[in-house]
């Protein structure tokens, strides 16, 4: 699997995804800064990776999104390229407009750092599809807090475009939302990271099995 | 020119920061306060002198990036 992992000025889990897709695939996915224009040629998934890009200056994520290799990404996205935003990179992608909704500050106003369970709610996408029912990840963030109108919740729900809810919802998310796909089912933002449990030395090692699961369904797929 | 946007939540979305913010104007003794919501207040110095197209490029920069049109409203206003 050909990975890259954009870097943001204020990226700062980029490094921990680097480690955690070489440990997954053999191989070291490429970076790209955020000023180039093109993607590296024959990608089978982009990451935008958790931090805080731009220092969360106007709104997490909003100044990321348009940045030039952004246009790259978005068409990437829509050629059906596999792309995952985690935490920051979630946020990212909302404000490029690759997945709907916004993040709000945490209803409990408080950054939060946590191995948060997770409920796997779909396993119709690449990146679900060999999980099993339940996973522990980190959460790390301030803003989280995933909400959108009635309507679009009705059409992530009625779609089965919720990837993963929270179990005992830990910043106010609507339905416990924590992460969600694309209408093609190819572009999945989540805000916990599974980069960071990714060896028994970080504390546990589901985020290896979700990296281990997407090659594996990249290749039998 | 110069013109102010500002950028509020839209009606319904919650705003937990102006929730805290309205507890502790509770606890400084400041009775009554039924509701504050928080926004953001961004004032462009712009080159042109026509307060017609200085509003028109400050909406076009609020639509794209100055406000999150899912969650928030704007409005500008030549100073």
């Amino acid at each position: 699997m050909k990975a890259a992992v954009i870097t943001f000025p204020g990226s700062n889990c980029d490094r921990d995804m680097h480690v955690a897709l070489e440990q997954a695939t053999g191989q070291a996915p490429l970076g790209v800064w955020h000023k180039d224009t093109t993607l590296p040629d024959g990608l089978d998934l982009v990451v935008v990776p958790g931090g805080f890009s731009f220092g969360d200056y106007l709104r997490c994520g909003a100044i990321a999104a348009r940045a030039p290799v952004m246009n790259a990404v978005v068409d990437f996205a829509l050629r059906g390229g596999l792309v995952l935003g985690v935490c920051n990179g979630f946020q990212i992608l909302i404000e490029a407009g690759l997945l709907p909704g916004a993040l709000m500050r945490n209803s409990g106003l408080k950054y939060i750092c946590k191995p948060q369970a997770l409920r796997v709610a779909t396993h119709d996408s690449a990146f679900t599809a060999a999980l099993g029912e339940t996973a522990t990840y980190t959460i790390a963030h301030h803003d989280g807090n995933f909400i959108a109108d009635a309507q679009t919740l009705d059409r992530l729900t009625g779609e089965d475009r919720v990837a993963f809810t929270y179990e005992g919802n830990p910043n106010g998310s609507l339905n416990d939302i924590a992460g969600i796909l694309s209408e093609n089912r190819r572009v999945l933002g989540m805000m916990p990271h599974p980069e960071r449990l990714n060896d028994p030395a970080l504390g546990g090692t589901d985020g290896a099995a979700f990296f281990a699961g997407l090659v594996c369904s990249l290749e039998t797929a | 020119m110069k013109v102010r946007v500002d950028i509020t939540l839209k009606p319904g979305v919650l705003d937990p920061q102006g929730e805290a913010v309205r507890h502790a104007l509770g606890a400084l003794g400041f009775g009554g306060v039924q509701g504050v919501r928080q926004g953001k207040v961004i004032e462009l110095d712009l080159a042109t002198e026509d307060a017609d197209l200085a509003k028109t490029q400050a909406a076009q920069m609020a639509e794209k990036l100055l406000s999150n049109q899912v969650i928030e409203n704007f409005t500008v206003t030549v100073i």
